[in-house]
Protein backbone atom coordinates (compact mmCIF):
# COMPACT_ATOMS: atom_id res chain seq x y z
CA UNK A 1 0.00 0.00 0.00
CA UNK A 2 1.20 3.48 -0.84
CA UNK A 3 0.20 5.39 2.51
CA UNK A 4 2.11 8.46 1.70
CA UNK A 5 0.73 9.01 -2.04
CA UNK A 6 -2.77 8.77 -0.53
CA UNK A 7 -2.54 10.71 2.25
CA UNK A 8 -1.30 13.51 0.58
CA UNK A 9 -4.02 12.77 -2.11
CA UNK A 10 -6.74 12.82 0.38
CA UNK A 11 -5.44 16.06 2.50
CA UNK A 12 -5.69 18.12 -1.19
CA UNK A 13 -9.05 16.50 -1.71
CA UNK A 14 -10.75 18.40 1.00
CA UNK A 15 -9.00 21.42 0.60
CA UNK A 16 -10.82 23.24 -1.89
CA UNK A 17 -13.63 23.46 0.22
CA UNK A 18 -12.10 24.23 3.09
CA UNK A 19 -10.89 27.52 1.20
CA UNK A 20 -14.51 28.16 0.32
CA UNK A 21 -16.00 27.64 3.43
CA UNK A 22 -13.68 30.25 5.39
CA UNK A 23 -13.88 32.72 2.29
CA UNK A 24 -17.41 32.55 1.68
CA UNK A 25 -18.83 31.20 5.52
CA UNK A 26 -17.12 32.23 7.72
CA UNK A 27 -15.43 35.49 6.68
CA UNK A 28 -18.70 36.96 5.80
CA UNK A 29 -19.85 36.39 9.62
CA UNK A 30 -16.77 38.11 10.52
CA UNK A 31 -17.71 40.92 8.39
CA UNK A 32 -21.42 40.60 10.27
CA UNK A 33 -20.06 41.20 13.58
CA UNK A 34 -17.20 44.33 12.58
CA UNK A 35 -19.82 45.78 11.07
CA UNK A 36 -21.47 45.30 14.08
CA UNK A 37 -19.51 47.39 16.69
CA UNK A 38 -17.97 50.01 13.98
CA UNK A 39 -19.67 52.95 12.28
CA UNK A 40 -19.86 54.16 8.86
CA UNK A 41 -16.29 55.16 9.26
CA UNK A 42 -14.88 52.30 10.64
CA UNK A 43 -14.52 53.24 14.21
CA UNK A 44 -15.47 51.61 16.93
CA UNK A 45 -18.72 51.91 18.83
CA UNK A 46 -21.64 50.07 20.72
CA UNK A 47 -24.00 52.58 19.07
CA UNK A 48 -25.53 49.78 16.86
CA UNK A 49 -26.19 47.30 19.87
CA UNK A 50 -27.68 50.53 21.80
CA UNK A 51 -30.19 51.62 19.76
CA UNK A 52 -31.30 48.02 20.00
CA UNK A 53 -32.81 47.92 23.06
CA UNK A 54 -35.20 51.07 21.82
CA UNK A 55 -38.45 50.44 22.44
CA UNK A 56 -39.12 50.05 18.93
CA UNK A 57 -37.12 47.53 18.32
CA UNK A 58 -37.44 45.42 21.55
CA UNK A 59 -41.23 45.27 20.46
CA UNK A 60 -39.79 44.00 16.94
CA UNK A 61 -37.93 41.33 18.70
CA UNK A 62 -40.62 40.62 20.83
CA UNK A 63 -42.64 40.41 18.47
CA UNK A 64 -40.86 38.44 15.92
CA UNK A 65 -39.92 35.37 18.85
CA UNK A 66 -43.80 35.58 19.72
CA UNK A 67 -45.15 35.03 16.11
CA UNK A 68 -42.08 32.90 15.63
CA UNK A 69 -43.00 30.46 18.52
CA UNK A 70 -47.05 30.25 17.91
CA UNK A 71 -46.51 29.47 14.23
CA UNK A 72 -43.91 26.89 15.74
CA UNK A 73 -46.23 25.03 18.28
CA UNK A 74 -49.39 25.23 15.66
CA UNK A 75 -47.11 23.58 13.15
CA UNK A 76 -46.39 20.46 15.60
CA UNK A 77 -49.66 19.93 16.93
CA UNK A 78 -50.52 20.06 12.50
CA UNK A 79 -47.82 17.78 11.76
CA UNK A 80 -47.80 15.28 14.11
CA UNK A 81 -50.66 13.92 13.67
CA UNK A 82 -50.18 14.02 10.04
CA UNK A 83 -46.68 12.31 9.75
CA UNK A 84 -48.25 9.20 12.34
CA UNK A 85 -51.56 9.08 10.60
CA UNK A 86 -49.13 8.95 7.05
CA UNK A 87 -47.06 6.62 8.36
CA UNK A 88 -49.98 4.14 9.21
CA UNK A 89 -50.73 4.22 5.44
CA UNK A 90 -49.61 1.83 2.35
CA UNK A 91 -45.63 2.65 1.33
CA UNK A 92 -47.00 3.20 -1.87
CA UNK A 93 -49.43 5.92 -0.07
CA UNK A 94 -47.01 7.04 2.27
CA UNK A 95 -44.38 7.88 -0.74
CA UNK A 96 -47.10 9.54 -2.19
CA UNK A 97 -48.26 11.88 0.58
CA UNK A 98 -44.48 12.92 1.38
CA UNK A 99 -44.28 13.76 -2.32
CA UNK A 100 -47.23 16.06 -1.82
CA UNK A 101 -45.84 17.50 0.95
CA UNK A 102 -42.84 18.55 -0.60
CA UNK A 103 -44.17 20.19 -3.54
CA UNK A 104 -45.52 23.35 -2.14
CA UNK A 105 -41.46 23.77 -0.42
CA UNK A 106 -40.59 23.85 -3.90
CA UNK A 107 -42.91 26.35 -5.21
CA UNK A 108 -41.87 29.95 -4.95
CA UNK A 109 -42.08 31.35 -1.53
CA UNK A 110 -43.35 35.00 -3.65
CA UNK A 111 -45.98 33.80 -5.65
CA UNK A 112 -47.08 30.76 -2.58
CA UNK A 113 -47.55 33.98 -0.08
CA UNK A 114 -48.91 35.86 -3.18
CA UNK A 115 -51.70 33.28 -3.57
CA UNK A 116 -52.64 33.07 0.01
CA UNK A 117 -52.54 36.69 0.25
CA UNK A 118 -55.22 36.53 -2.92
CA UNK A 119 -56.94 34.19 -0.56
CA UNK A 120 -57.77 36.33 2.27
CA UNK A 121 -57.69 39.61 1.31
CA UNK A 122 -60.89 41.59 1.94
CA UNK A 123 -62.13 40.74 -1.74
CA UNK A 124 -60.00 37.91 -2.25
CA UNK A 125 -61.22 34.50 -3.16
CA UNK A 126 -62.79 33.51 0.00
CA UNK A 127 -65.06 36.65 0.52
CA UNK A 128 -66.30 36.34 -2.75
CA UNK A 129 -66.83 32.79 -2.47
CA UNK A 130 -69.19 33.57 0.86
CA UNK A 131 -71.06 36.63 -0.67
CA UNK A 132 -69.41 38.88 1.79
CA UNK A 133 -67.97 41.49 -0.23
CA UNK A 134 -69.68 43.87 1.54
CA UNK A 135 -69.15 43.12 4.98
CA UNK A 136 -66.07 40.67 4.48
CA UNK A 137 -64.19 39.08 7.62
CA UNK A 138 -61.13 41.05 7.69
CA UNK A 139 -58.00 38.57 7.60
CA UNK A 140 -55.33 40.31 5.87
CA UNK A 141 -52.97 42.80 7.82
CA UNK A 142 -53.68 41.19 11.14
CA UNK A 143 -51.33 38.64 13.15
CA UNK A 144 -53.77 36.01 12.21
CA UNK A 145 -52.58 36.56 8.22
CA UNK A 146 -48.98 36.79 9.02
CA UNK A 147 -48.98 33.11 11.56
CA UNK A 148 -50.76 31.57 9.19
CA UNK A 149 -48.80 32.83 6.12
CA UNK A 150 -45.77 30.94 8.45
CA UNK A 151 -47.28 28.05 9.12
CA UNK A 152 -48.81 27.17 5.70
CA UNK A 153 -44.92 28.04 4.20
CA UNK A 154 -43.05 26.23 6.84
CA UNK A 155 -45.35 23.21 7.91
CA UNK A 156 -43.53 21.02 5.35
CA UNK A 157 -40.48 21.39 7.39
CA UNK A 158 -42.24 19.91 10.31
CA UNK A 159 -43.68 17.49 8.80
CA UNK A 160 -41.01 15.36 6.90
CA UNK A 161 -38.32 14.99 9.52
CA UNK A 162 -40.72 13.68 11.78
CA UNK A 163 -42.30 11.29 9.86
CA UNK A 164 -39.14 10.08 8.43
CA UNK A 165 -38.36 9.07 12.32
CA UNK A 166 -42.07 7.38 12.87
CA UNK A 167 -42.13 5.26 9.90
CA UNK A 168 -38.34 3.94 10.79
CA UNK A 169 -39.46 2.97 14.38
CA UNK A 170 -38.99 -0.57 15.62
CA UNK A 171 -42.98 -2.23 15.04
CA UNK A 172 -42.28 -4.73 17.81
CA UNK A 173 -41.85 -2.02 20.25
CA UNK A 174 -45.40 -0.84 19.61
CA UNK A 175 -46.61 -3.93 19.98
CA UNK A 176 -44.97 -4.68 23.18
CA UNK A 177 -46.29 -1.94 24.98
CA UNK A 178 -49.77 -3.00 23.42
CA UNK A 179 -49.37 -6.50 24.83
CA UNK A 180 -48.14 -4.79 28.02
CA UNK A 181 -51.47 -2.56 28.40
CA UNK A 182 -50.68 0.38 26.58
CA UNK A 183 -54.27 1.55 24.91
CA UNK A 184 -54.11 3.43 21.95
CA UNK A 185 -53.47 6.67 23.06
CA UNK A 186 -51.24 5.89 25.67
CA UNK A 187 -48.92 3.66 22.60
CA UNK A 188 -49.00 7.55 21.19
CA UNK A 189 -47.91 9.51 24.42
CA UNK A 190 -45.85 7.18 26.09
CA UNK A 191 -43.97 5.43 23.30
CA UNK A 192 -44.24 6.81 19.86
CA UNK A 193 -43.93 10.23 21.40
CA UNK A 194 -41.02 9.84 23.00
CA UNK A 195 -39.30 7.90 20.21
CA UNK A 196 -39.97 10.70 17.66
CA UNK A 197 -38.49 13.67 19.59
CA UNK A 198 -35.52 13.70 17.51
CA UNK A 199 -37.60 14.64 14.39
CA UNK A 200 -39.74 16.96 16.37
CA UNK A 201 -36.75 18.38 17.82
CA UNK A 202 -35.42 18.88 13.64
CA UNK A 203 -38.91 20.15 12.81
CA UNK A 204 -38.69 22.76 15.37
CA UNK A 205 -35.53 24.15 14.29
CA UNK A 206 -36.48 23.76 10.85
CA UNK A 207 -39.56 25.87 11.03
CA UNK A 208 -38.52 28.41 13.79
CA UNK A 209 -35.40 29.81 11.80
CA UNK A 210 -37.03 30.58 8.78
CA UNK A 211 -40.07 32.22 10.83
CA UNK A 212 -38.29 33.92 13.16
CA UNK A 213 -36.60 35.85 10.51
CA UNK A 214 -38.97 35.93 7.54
CA UNK A 215 -39.55 39.21 5.96
CA UNK A 216 -41.77 38.72 2.52
CA UNK A 217 -44.32 36.95 4.30
CA UNK A 218 -44.95 39.68 6.97
CA UNK A 219 -44.52 42.27 4.54
CA UNK A 220 -47.23 40.61 2.24
CA UNK A 221 -49.74 39.61 4.52
CA UNK A 222 -49.22 41.83 8.13
CA UNK A 223 -49.07 45.18 6.55
CA UNK A 224 -47.64 47.86 8.34
CA UNK A 225 -48.33 46.99 12.19
CA UNK A 226 -47.03 43.60 12.15
CA UNK A 227 -43.15 44.52 11.46
CA UNK A 228 -40.71 42.01 12.35
CA UNK A 229 -36.76 42.05 12.18
CA UNK A 230 -36.17 40.17 8.66
CA UNK A 231 -38.10 43.63 8.11
CA UNK A 232 -35.93 46.03 9.58
CA UNK A 233 -32.95 44.00 8.43
CA UNK A 234 -33.83 44.45 4.49
CA UNK A 235 -34.82 48.26 5.36
CA UNK A 236 -31.53 48.92 6.73
CA UNK A 237 -29.44 47.05 4.12
CA UNK A 238 -31.84 47.89 0.96
CA UNK A 239 -33.13 51.09 1.95
CA UNK A 240 -31.57 53.08 4.49
CA UNK A 241 -28.14 52.19 3.55
CA UNK A 242 -27.42 51.99 7.30
CA UNK A 243 -24.87 48.57 6.91
CA UNK A 244 -23.82 49.05 10.67
CA UNK A 245 -27.41 49.02 12.49
CA UNK A 246 -28.25 45.95 10.04
CA UNK A 247 -25.59 44.04 11.03
CA UNK A 248 -26.34 44.71 14.83
CA UNK A 249 -29.58 43.05 13.93
CA UNK A 250 -28.25 40.80 12.29
CA UNK A 251 -26.11 39.81 14.85
CA UNK A 252 -28.42 39.54 17.85
CA UNK A 253 -30.82 37.47 15.27
CA UNK A 254 -28.35 34.77 15.25
CA UNK A 255 -27.63 34.75 18.59
CA UNK A 256 -31.57 34.57 19.48
CA UNK A 257 -31.63 31.46 17.18
CA UNK A 258 -28.43 29.85 18.78
CA UNK A 259 -29.90 30.42 22.17
CA UNK A 260 -33.57 29.07 20.61
CA UNK A 261 -31.55 25.77 19.31
CA UNK A 262 -29.58 25.24 22.58
CA UNK A 263 -33.08 26.08 24.58
CA UNK A 264 -34.51 22.86 22.40
CA UNK A 265 -31.76 20.54 22.26
CA UNK A 266 -31.83 20.50 25.99
CA UNK A 267 -34.99 19.44 26.16
CA UNK A 268 -34.29 16.55 23.66
CA UNK A 269 -31.85 13.49 24.88
CA UNK A 270 -28.29 14.35 24.31
CA UNK A 271 -27.32 11.06 22.13
CA UNK A 272 -27.05 12.50 18.84
CA UNK A 273 -23.70 14.67 19.45
CA UNK A 274 -24.44 18.07 20.29
CA UNK A 275 -21.43 18.61 18.67
CA UNK A 276 -23.23 19.21 15.45
CA UNK A 277 -24.81 22.46 16.85
CA UNK A 278 -21.68 25.23 15.66
CA UNK B 1 -59.72 5.53 13.24
CA UNK B 2 -58.78 4.50 9.70
CA UNK B 3 -61.35 7.10 8.23
CA UNK B 4 -60.70 9.61 10.52
CA UNK B 5 -57.43 9.77 10.06
CA UNK B 6 -57.28 9.83 5.94
CA UNK B 7 -60.04 12.27 6.21
CA UNK B 8 -57.59 14.53 8.61
CA UNK B 9 -54.64 13.96 6.08
CA UNK B 10 -56.71 14.82 3.17
CA UNK B 11 -57.96 18.08 5.45
CA UNK B 12 -54.34 19.64 6.12
CA UNK B 13 -53.31 18.69 1.96
CA UNK B 14 -56.74 20.96 1.33
CA UNK B 15 -55.47 23.26 3.32
CA UNK B 16 -51.75 23.47 2.13
CA UNK B 17 -52.95 23.25 -1.44
CA UNK B 18 -55.35 25.76 -1.32
CA UNK B 19 -53.17 28.60 -2.70
CA UNK B 20 -51.64 26.36 -4.92
CA UNK B 21 -55.03 25.42 -6.18
CA UNK B 22 -56.09 29.41 -6.60
CA UNK B 23 -53.18 30.46 -8.16
CA UNK B 24 -53.74 27.35 -11.02
CA UNK B 25 -57.63 28.39 -11.60
CA UNK B 26 -56.71 32.12 -11.93
CA UNK B 27 -53.84 31.33 -14.53
CA UNK B 28 -56.67 29.43 -16.43
CA UNK B 29 -59.24 33.04 -15.72
CA UNK B 30 -60.33 35.02 -18.85
CA UNK B 31 -60.37 38.32 -17.27
CA UNK B 32 -57.92 39.71 -15.02
CA UNK B 33 -59.79 39.43 -11.59
CA UNK B 34 -57.98 37.50 -8.93
CA UNK B 35 -61.50 36.82 -6.90
CA UNK B 36 -64.24 35.84 -9.75
CA UNK B 37 -63.53 33.24 -12.41
CA UNK B 38 -65.43 34.76 -15.49
CA UNK B 39 -64.64 31.97 -17.71
CA UNK B 40 -61.93 29.82 -19.02
CA UNK B 41 -58.89 30.52 -21.35
CA UNK B 42 -55.16 30.36 -22.41
CA UNK B 43 -54.49 34.04 -22.63
CA UNK B 44 -52.51 33.90 -19.66
CA UNK B 45 -50.43 31.31 -20.85
CA UNK B 46 -49.84 33.28 -24.37
CA UNK B 47 -48.92 36.40 -22.45
CA UNK B 48 -46.28 34.51 -20.27
CA UNK B 49 -44.91 33.01 -23.30
CA UNK B 50 -44.27 36.10 -25.18
CA UNK B 51 -43.32 38.04 -22.42
CA UNK B 52 -39.61 38.40 -23.23
CA UNK B 53 -38.54 39.46 -19.34
CA UNK B 54 -40.17 36.29 -18.21
CA UNK B 55 -38.23 34.20 -20.83
CA UNK B 56 -35.27 35.81 -19.47
CA UNK B 57 -35.92 35.05 -16.10
CA UNK B 58 -36.70 31.88 -16.02
CA UNK B 59 -33.51 31.24 -18.93
CA UNK B 60 -31.08 33.05 -16.01
CA UNK B 61 -32.41 31.00 -13.24
CA UNK B 62 -31.93 27.61 -15.35
CA UNK B 63 -28.47 28.85 -15.99
CA UNK B 64 -27.62 29.14 -12.20
CA UNK B 65 -29.34 25.82 -11.26
CA UNK B 66 -27.62 23.58 -13.77
CA UNK B 67 -23.94 25.74 -12.93
CA UNK B 68 -24.54 25.85 -9.23
CA UNK B 69 -25.65 21.73 -9.27
CA UNK B 70 -22.58 21.13 -11.67
CA UNK B 71 -19.93 22.88 -9.37
CA UNK B 72 -21.14 21.81 -5.86
CA UNK B 73 -21.67 18.19 -6.68
CA UNK B 74 -17.81 18.51 -7.72
CA UNK B 75 -16.69 20.64 -4.70
CA UNK B 76 -19.40 18.61 -2.12
CA UNK B 77 -17.61 15.01 -3.32
CA UNK B 78 -13.99 16.25 -3.01
CA UNK B 79 -15.13 17.69 0.31
CA UNK B 80 -17.14 14.52 1.23
CA UNK B 81 -14.30 12.21 0.21
CA UNK B 82 -11.82 14.76 2.24
CA UNK B 83 -13.77 15.18 5.21
CA UNK B 84 -14.58 11.36 5.85
CA UNK B 85 -10.87 10.29 5.72
CA UNK B 86 -9.35 13.20 7.24
CA UNK B 87 -7.22 11.72 10.34
CA UNK B 88 -7.34 14.19 12.60
CA UNK B 89 -11.03 14.32 14.42
CA UNK B 90 -10.58 17.76 15.65
CA UNK B 91 -10.24 19.43 12.18
CA UNK B 92 -13.16 17.10 11.02
CA UNK B 93 -15.62 18.31 13.22
CA UNK B 94 -14.59 22.01 12.77
CA UNK B 95 -15.39 21.95 9.41
CA UNK B 96 -18.58 19.95 9.69
CA UNK B 97 -19.53 22.65 11.77
CA UNK B 98 -18.84 25.45 9.05
CA UNK B 99 -21.00 23.10 6.88
CA UNK B 100 -23.48 23.26 9.21
CA UNK B 101 -23.82 27.29 9.58
CA UNK B 102 -25.53 27.99 5.88
CA UNK B 103 -28.20 25.13 6.96
CA UNK B 104 -28.27 26.55 10.87
CA UNK B 105 -28.78 30.31 9.86
CA UNK B 106 -31.47 32.02 8.61
CA UNK B 107 -30.91 32.52 4.71
CA UNK B 108 -31.62 36.77 5.51
CA UNK B 109 -28.28 36.62 7.74
CA UNK B 110 -26.75 34.14 5.14
CA UNK B 111 -27.54 36.49 2.88
CA UNK B 112 -26.61 40.30 3.99
CA UNK B 113 -23.38 38.49 5.22
CA UNK B 114 -22.36 37.21 1.47
CA UNK B 115 -23.19 40.76 0.80
CA UNK B 116 -21.10 42.56 2.88
CA UNK B 117 -18.41 40.39 1.81
CA UNK B 118 -18.88 40.87 -1.79
CA UNK B 119 -19.23 45.25 -1.65
CA UNK B 120 -16.44 44.86 0.80
CA UNK B 121 -14.35 43.08 -1.70
CA UNK B 122 -15.38 45.03 -4.67
CA UNK B 123 -14.06 48.13 -3.35
CA UNK B 124 -11.00 46.94 -2.45
CA UNK B 125 -10.48 45.92 -6.47
CA UNK B 126 -12.02 49.14 -6.94
CA UNK B 127 -15.28 48.22 -8.45
CA UNK B 128 -18.52 50.23 -8.83
CA UNK B 129 -21.11 47.46 -8.49
CA UNK B 130 -19.60 44.64 -7.29
CA UNK B 131 -22.76 42.29 -7.57
CA UNK B 132 -23.17 40.49 -10.39
CA UNK B 133 -24.16 36.78 -11.72
CA UNK B 134 -20.97 35.42 -10.56
CA UNK B 135 -21.17 36.83 -7.08
CA UNK B 136 -25.50 35.42 -7.13
CA UNK B 137 -23.17 32.02 -8.28
CA UNK B 138 -20.63 31.83 -5.10
CA UNK B 139 -23.56 32.27 -3.21
CA UNK B 140 -26.00 29.53 -4.32
CA UNK B 141 -23.28 27.34 -4.48
CA UNK B 142 -22.00 27.98 -0.57
CA UNK B 143 -25.68 27.30 0.33
CA UNK B 144 -26.22 24.03 -1.75
CA UNK B 145 -22.45 22.88 -0.80
CA UNK B 146 -23.67 21.51 2.95
CA UNK B 147 -27.03 19.46 1.41
CA UNK B 148 -24.78 17.84 -1.22
CA UNK B 149 -22.33 17.30 1.23
CA UNK B 150 -24.22 15.65 3.70
CA UNK B 151 -25.89 13.42 1.61
CA UNK B 152 -22.80 12.23 -0.01
CA UNK B 153 -21.01 11.61 3.58
CA UNK B 154 -23.52 8.78 4.77
CA UNK B 155 -23.04 6.93 1.05
CA UNK B 156 -18.92 7.08 2.22
CA UNK B 157 -19.86 5.60 5.31
CA UNK B 158 -21.98 2.56 3.89
CA UNK B 159 -19.01 1.78 1.19
CA UNK B 160 -16.90 -1.23 2.27
CA UNK B 161 -13.29 0.53 3.29
CA UNK B 162 -11.60 -2.22 1.56
CA UNK B 163 -12.72 -1.60 -1.77
CA UNK B 164 -10.31 1.17 -2.70
CA UNK B 165 -7.51 -0.42 -0.90
CA UNK B 166 -8.18 -3.72 -2.97
CA UNK B 167 -8.28 -1.59 -6.10
CA UNK B 168 -4.63 0.09 -5.13
CA UNK B 169 -3.29 -3.27 -4.74
CA UNK B 170 -3.88 -4.70 -7.50
CA UNK B 171 -2.30 -1.79 -9.51
CA UNK B 172 -4.65 1.15 -9.67
CA UNK B 173 -3.64 4.85 -8.98
CA UNK B 174 -5.31 6.60 -6.21
CA UNK B 175 -7.50 8.63 -8.58
CA UNK B 176 -8.11 5.65 -11.02
CA UNK B 177 -9.29 3.66 -7.52
CA UNK B 178 -11.64 6.82 -6.87
CA UNK B 179 -13.18 6.94 -10.46
CA UNK B 180 -13.91 3.66 -11.10
CA UNK B 181 -14.53 1.62 -7.19
CA UNK B 182 -15.34 4.64 -5.10
CA UNK B 183 -17.18 7.00 -7.28
CA UNK B 184 -20.01 4.28 -8.70
CA UNK B 185 -20.44 3.22 -4.66
CA UNK B 186 -21.15 6.74 -3.71
CA UNK B 187 -23.39 8.09 -6.81
CA UNK B 188 -27.11 8.02 -5.82
CA UNK B 189 -25.59 10.28 -3.18
CA UNK B 190 -23.91 12.33 -5.60
CA UNK B 191 -26.61 12.67 -7.53
CA UNK B 192 -29.31 13.04 -4.95
CA UNK B 193 -26.91 15.77 -4.04
CA UNK B 194 -27.17 17.57 -7.14
CA UNK B 195 -30.86 17.59 -7.53
CA UNK B 196 -30.98 19.07 -4.38
CA UNK B 197 -28.56 21.93 -5.27
CA UNK B 198 -30.33 22.45 -8.80
CA UNK B 199 -34.10 22.67 -6.62
CA UNK B 200 -32.26 24.89 -3.92
CA UNK B 201 -30.63 27.41 -6.26
CA UNK B 202 -34.03 27.24 -8.54
CA UNK B 203 -36.54 27.66 -5.44
CA UNK B 204 -34.16 30.86 -3.49
CA UNK B 205 -35.41 33.82 -3.25
CA UNK B 206 -33.89 35.47 0.07
CA UNK B 207 -30.44 34.80 -0.57
CA UNK B 208 -30.72 35.87 -3.97
CA UNK B 209 -32.48 39.13 -3.52
CA UNK B 210 -29.60 40.52 -1.31
CA UNK B 211 -26.71 39.73 -3.40
CA UNK B 212 -28.28 39.81 -7.04
CA UNK B 213 -26.44 42.52 -8.88
CA UNK B 214 -27.92 44.76 -11.84
CA UNK B 215 -28.81 43.14 -15.37
CA UNK B 216 -29.12 39.37 -13.66
CA UNK B 217 -32.64 38.68 -12.83
CA UNK B 218 -33.85 35.14 -11.20
CA UNK B 219 -37.05 34.24 -11.86
CA UNK B 220 -37.84 34.46 -7.88
CA UNK B 221 -36.62 38.03 -8.27
CA UNK B 222 -38.25 38.60 -11.02
CA UNK B 223 -41.53 37.92 -9.74
CA UNK B 224 -41.02 39.80 -6.43
CA UNK B 225 -40.47 43.38 -8.20
CA UNK B 226 -43.43 42.28 -10.79
CA UNK B 227 -45.68 41.23 -8.46
CA UNK B 228 -45.50 44.98 -6.96
CA UNK B 229 -46.33 46.52 -10.56
CA UNK B 230 -49.43 43.77 -11.00
CA UNK B 231 -49.08 41.44 -14.45
CA UNK B 232 -49.88 39.02 -11.53
CA UNK B 233 -52.12 36.13 -13.82
CA UNK B 234 -49.55 35.94 -16.30
CA UNK B 235 -47.12 35.55 -13.36
CA UNK B 236 -49.79 32.31 -11.61
CA UNK B 237 -49.21 30.96 -15.24
CA UNK B 238 -45.87 30.88 -15.10
CA UNK B 239 -45.54 29.43 -12.04
CA UNK B 240 -48.36 26.91 -12.91
CA UNK B 241 -45.57 25.89 -15.27
CA UNK B 242 -43.64 25.41 -12.67
CA UNK B 243 -45.41 23.29 -10.42
CA UNK B 244 -46.39 20.87 -12.86
CA UNK B 245 -42.47 21.05 -14.32
CA UNK B 246 -41.29 20.60 -10.13
CA UNK B 247 -43.60 17.56 -9.60
CA UNK B 248 -42.36 15.82 -12.48
CA UNK B 249 -38.43 16.17 -11.15
CA UNK B 250 -39.82 15.39 -8.49
CA UNK B 251 -41.30 11.91 -9.17
CA UNK B 252 -37.80 11.35 -11.54
CA UNK B 253 -36.21 12.32 -8.21
CA UNK B 254 -38.07 9.34 -6.55
CA UNK B 255 -37.07 7.14 -9.15
CA UNK B 256 -33.74 7.43 -8.30
CA UNK B 257 -33.37 6.05 -5.21
CA UNK B 258 -32.42 9.45 -2.99
CA UNK B 259 -34.75 8.19 -0.26
CA UNK B 260 -32.40 7.18 2.35
CA UNK B 261 -29.74 9.90 2.09
CA UNK B 262 -32.54 12.74 2.13
CA UNK B 263 -33.64 11.33 4.70
CA UNK B 264 -31.25 11.32 6.95
CA UNK B 265 -30.05 14.58 6.04
CA UNK B 266 -33.56 15.70 7.47
CA UNK B 267 -33.38 14.52 10.73
CA UNK B 268 -29.89 14.81 11.20
CA UNK B 269 -29.15 15.64 15.20
CA UNK B 270 -29.34 19.11 15.73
Amino acid sequence: MNNKRTSLLQRFVAAPYTVWSVLFIVIPLVMVVYYTFTDSNGVFTTVNVAKLVEKEYLSIFARSVAYAFIATVVCLVIAFPLAYFISQTKPRTQKLAIMLTMLPMWTNLVIRTYSLGNLIEDTGVINTALGLLDNPIHMINTPFAVILGMVYNYLPFMVLPIHTVISKLDKNVIEASQDLGCNKFKVITKVILPLSKSGIVSGITMVFVPAISTFYISKKLGGTDNRLIGEVIEDSFLYSENWNFGSAISFVLMIIIMLSIAIVNKFSDDEEGGGMLL
Amino acid sequence: MKILSKIYICLIFLLLYAPVIVMIIFSFNSSNSLSEFTGFSLRFYHEAFNNSKVIDAFKNTLILAVVTAAFSGVLGTAAAVGISRMKSKYLRKSLLSVTNIPMMNPDIVTGVSMMLLFVFAGTLIGLSSSLNFWTMLIAHITFSLPYVILSILPKIKQMDKHLPEAAMDLGCTPLMSFLKVELPCILPGVVSGMLMAFTLSLDDFVISYFVKGTGFETLPIYIYSAVKKGVRPTLYAANTIIVVAVLVLLILINFVGRDKSDKKLKTKGR
